[in-house]
């Protein structure tokens, strides 16, 4: 009897294992191999930061070719194997050693000059056109358009939602934009600084735009900073999530950004603020969201 | 072999009251360094299981996108629980466990200099998890904040949180008393003849570990005790509302957290700096630079904390500062592995084993370095911070580095630890095995993370699909792979073939003049200095 078993556990395992071998050589198949690398993105900052990538990437291959190149030879060249004597007197040499501690701190200086260069880019806040303060709960965001009379709270899509439940049967490969879609996206002009004002009313966030570069921490208590210029001809849908663990639903507090040009922006502006005004009249729950929500001190 | 000292030439020292004693007394009541190794290493080693089958949940849950296995909070469990065992319940232990059984060995010591309290940093352990896996058991279920517990989401926890929170405590007091052992034993029971500037480089990186565990582990202490009576006794030292500052906890926390990296890796260092010139027949390169090295590093490691959170907004100033001084630390890093490196050149290697498992580390340690250097690049890691490419990263120095350290020790020691040879085929089995699915594993966490994938999700959208199955097949491969080491150890002690003393064709220091297995107390009398010279490392 249990040799029966045994036989029928090892073909289902085998078949289980047949399965998933051909799943993986069709998704092999189908697979979009070419996301591998950081996005360049669309905005001043991200380009600066992925020049900045790639520089200390490149420098980390060749310094690996080096150091793999030599490691590798010896595995090759020293071995007891083919008759290779060992060098016991080889124990200290203090002009090798100098030159490998001064080589890399040539380096080291080499990329800590544009890092320097880059983040004082990325500290300087001036001359923004538009401040939008971005508030993290738990799980959404809040936008308010400072001075503008706008604000809205940003979800996540419905059928994402009821996808991703446990056991929900709906495969994701059939929800449009899974996970990364929301009711009502943020929408910002192309080719004007923007500033973003994070914080949070219950736990920390982050609010992370891939494609804009920057990703910063929205802090109860705290006001953060970043700007965003994405260039004038980049207009489209941009996707990003909450990068910093905040419960259960961290995974489910997608941010998507339109950026349309300045005309369609602005026109988008009036519709909102006009629908915000009918909607500000007939529900007290606004008034109250502005009580509770902290000033924004600058 | 010429000499040897053996249980029996001190028989009539030893005969009534030296020897272990039978039946469960013997490991209760340990006071013998040996005793006590062996049970840090087992307990690692069940942690180890215990930690990877929650690895196991976690990458079957990322296999495909959508949740099919776990609810989101209980994920988060997972990822918080994984670090906590394997952080404290499975490398720093076996840390602890290999410096007991080995320091006393390499420095010419009868044992331990604390015996009784080495039994006490022992048997707290069990508790401290006892404590900790039982939160999965209790309302609102275990800690799901991350293991960097940062306030305010971890105030949020169940009934969970006090206990973890009294399990940190524990595991805290529990590494301070172990690290006041080690650094006793090593500034006074070294034998006459053994200086601190040839003592074997193992007993230099536990020496500064040591140091780096008794500065560090009150300030965790310190910080999660702030945790414990924001949540039950109204103070405000994280919470905004109260006037308190949820980033001040990361400051403190990293403080700890940082030096606690080096806590890991270090002792790391250190066996691969006793392996590798075994495998090479040749003395390691640089010694006085190596120890320099490590003490540089640990220097260091204590001024580079904010790099981990430099996406909580820090002046200008302060992320330059940060930048510099975690850049700094590639240059004794750098050190260290062109030091290994040219301890092969022109040596006469082989590869047994510990030598592959030390190899696998150069290289892959080598390339945790990298993701480490670029992560410095503080614009850059705004794109990187809290992706999957932080936790390639952190994986590669903690797995083929740290782990694969710890491999590596074990099987260079378990001869002479059990008097026995184990299965070397089937060793080197375990050792491919590992190294090809740690890749598998961890490599496309790269790619993920640089596509902008967060970390600590439980599911994911479509895009991220098919590098998850890639990881997540290599997590299975690896963790069924490990299921070796174990029976290796069982099959060696068991049954392998008797081990001569000196075990490795290149091996050089005190433990292997001892015999395999050495004696209960180890050296009961001084090695003469005869001994000592043929042992020391230049």
């Amino acid at each position: 009897m249990s040799f029966h078993m045994k036989n029928a556990y090892a073909r289902r395992g085998l078949q289980a294992a047949f399965v998933s071998l051909f799943t993986l050589l069709a998704s092999v198949a189908h697979a979009d191999w070419g996301r591998l690398n950081m996005t360049e993105g669309v905005s001043i900052l991200s380009k600066e930061i992925y020049g900045l990538h790639m520089t200390i990437f490149y420098w980390c291959v060749a310094i690996g070719v080096v150091v793999f190149g030599v490691m590798i030879y010896s595995l090759i060249k020293f071995r007891k194997s083919q008759g290779a004597q060992a060098d016991t007197t080889l124990v200290h040499s203090t002009k090798v050693e100098i030159i490998w501690t001064v080589i890399p701190i040539m380096i080291l200086v080499a990329m800590a000059i544009p890092t320097a260069r880059g983040l004082i880019k990325i500290e300087d806040m001036g001359n923004v056109a538009l401040n939008i303060k971005v508030t993290g709960y738990q799980w959404k965001w809040e936008y308010e358009y400072l001075n503008e009379n706008v604000r809205f709270f940003s979800t996540l899509q419905r059928d994402s939602n009821h996808a991703r439940q446990l056991g929900s049967g709906i495969d994701p490969a059939t929800v449009p934009n899974y996970l990364l879609d929301v009711d009502n996206a943020l929408v910002i002009p192309a080719g004007t600084k923007i500033r973003f004002l994070l914080t949070a009313q219950d736990v920390i966030h982050a609010w992370w735009v891939p494609a804009f570069g920057m990703k910063k921490d929205a802090i109860p208590g705290y006001v953060n900073e970043i700007w965003v210029q994405v260039d004038a001809d980049k207009v489209g849908t941009y996707r990003g999530q909450c990068a910093e663990l905040c419960g259960q639903d961290h995974g489910f507090m997608p941010i998507v950004v339109e950026v349309k040009s300045p005309a369609d922006y602005d026109k988008w502006l009036r519709e909102k603020q006009a629908e915000q005004k009918l909607a500000g009249e007939s529900s007290p729950t606004a008034v109250i969201a502005t009580a509770v929500t902290p000033a924004v001190t600058q | 072999m010429a000499h040897e000292h053996t249980a029996d030439d001190h028989a009539h020292d030893d005969h009534h009251d030296h020897g272990p004693a039978h039946g469960w007394r013997r490991w209760v009541y340990a006071t013998n360094h040996k005793d006590i190794g062996t049970m840090y290493l087992i307990f690692a080693c069940v942690m180890f299981f215990v930690g990877g089958f929650m690895a196991m949940i976690i990458r079957a849950e990322l296999f495909q996108p959508g949740l099919q296995l776990v609810e989101p909070q209980f994920f988060n469990s997972m990822t918080t629980m994984h670090a906590l065992v394997m952080i404290f319940g499975a490398v720093m232990p076996a840390w602890t466990g290999l410096a007991n059984w080995m320091i006393p060995m390499q420095v010419g010591a009868p044992d331990m200099a604390l015996p009784r309290l080495n039994n006490f940093s022992f048997w707290i352990l069990p508790f401290a998890f006892t404590l900790l896996l039982a939160t999965l058991f209790v309302p609102g279920g275990s800690p799901a904040g991350g293991w960097t517990l940062y306030p305010p989401l971890s105030l949020q926890g169940g009934d969970g949180f006090p206990m973890a929170i009294f399990a940190i405590h524990l595991m805290g007091a529990s590494s301070i008393l172990g690290s006041i052992n080690v650094v006793v034993t090593i500034m006074n029971m070294r034998a006459p003849g053994v200086g601190l500037l040839n003592m074997p480089l193992f007993c230099w990186s536990w020496l500064i570990t040591a140091y780096l565990l008794i500065a560090t582990m009150p300030v965790l202490a310190g910080a999660v005790t702030m945790l414990l009576t924001d949540h039950f006794f109204a103070t405000s030292f994280f919470s905004a509302s109260g006037g308190g500052d949820p980033v001040m906890f990361q400051h403190i926390f990293w403080f700890f957290g940082h030096p606690e990296v080096y806590i890991l890796i270090l002792p790391a260092f250190g066996i691969i700096s006793e392996i590798v010139p075994t495998f090479s027949r040749k003395p390691l390169f640089g010694y006085d630079a190596m120890v320099y090295a490590t003490a540089a590093i640990a220097f260091l490691s204590f001024i580079v904390w904010a790099h981990h959170m430099f996406t909580v907004g820090m002046p200008l100033a302060g992320q330059l500062f940060f930048t510099l001084s975690t850049m700094l630390i590639s240059i004794p890093t750098g050190v260290k592995v062109f030091n290994w490196t040219a301890t092969m050149w022109k040596g006469s290697l082989s590869f047994e084993p510990p030598m592959l498992f030390a190899l696998a580390f150069l290289f892959l340690f080598t390339i945790g370095g990298f993701s480490g250097l670029m992560l410095a690049i503080v614009p850059a890691d705004f794109q990187y911070h809290d992706t999957y490419f932080v936790v390639a990263h952190f994986h590669y120095v903690l797995v083929p580095g740290a782990v694969f350290a710890i491999m590596a020790g074990v099987y260079y020691w378990l001869p002479k630890w059990s008097g026995k040879m184990y299965d070397m085929k089937l060793a080197t089995w375990h050792f491919w095995l590992s190294a090809i699915f740690v890749n598998v594993l961890f490599f496309p966490q790269h790619f993920l993370g640089l596509a902008g994938m967060p970390r600590r999700i439980p599911d994911y959208s479509v895009q991220f699909a098919d590098w998850n199955m890639v990881s997540s097949l290599g997590a299975f491969g690896f963790g069924l792979s490990q299921l070796l080491l174990p029976w290796i150890i069982w099959k060696c002690v068991k049954s392998g073939s008797p081990a001569t003393s000196h075990v490795w064709e290149g091996s050089h220091g005190l433990e292997w003049e001892l015999s395999s297995p050495p004696p209960y107390h180890s050296w009961t009398e001084h090695p003469s200095r005869e001994i000592i010279a043929r042992g020391v490392q230049h």
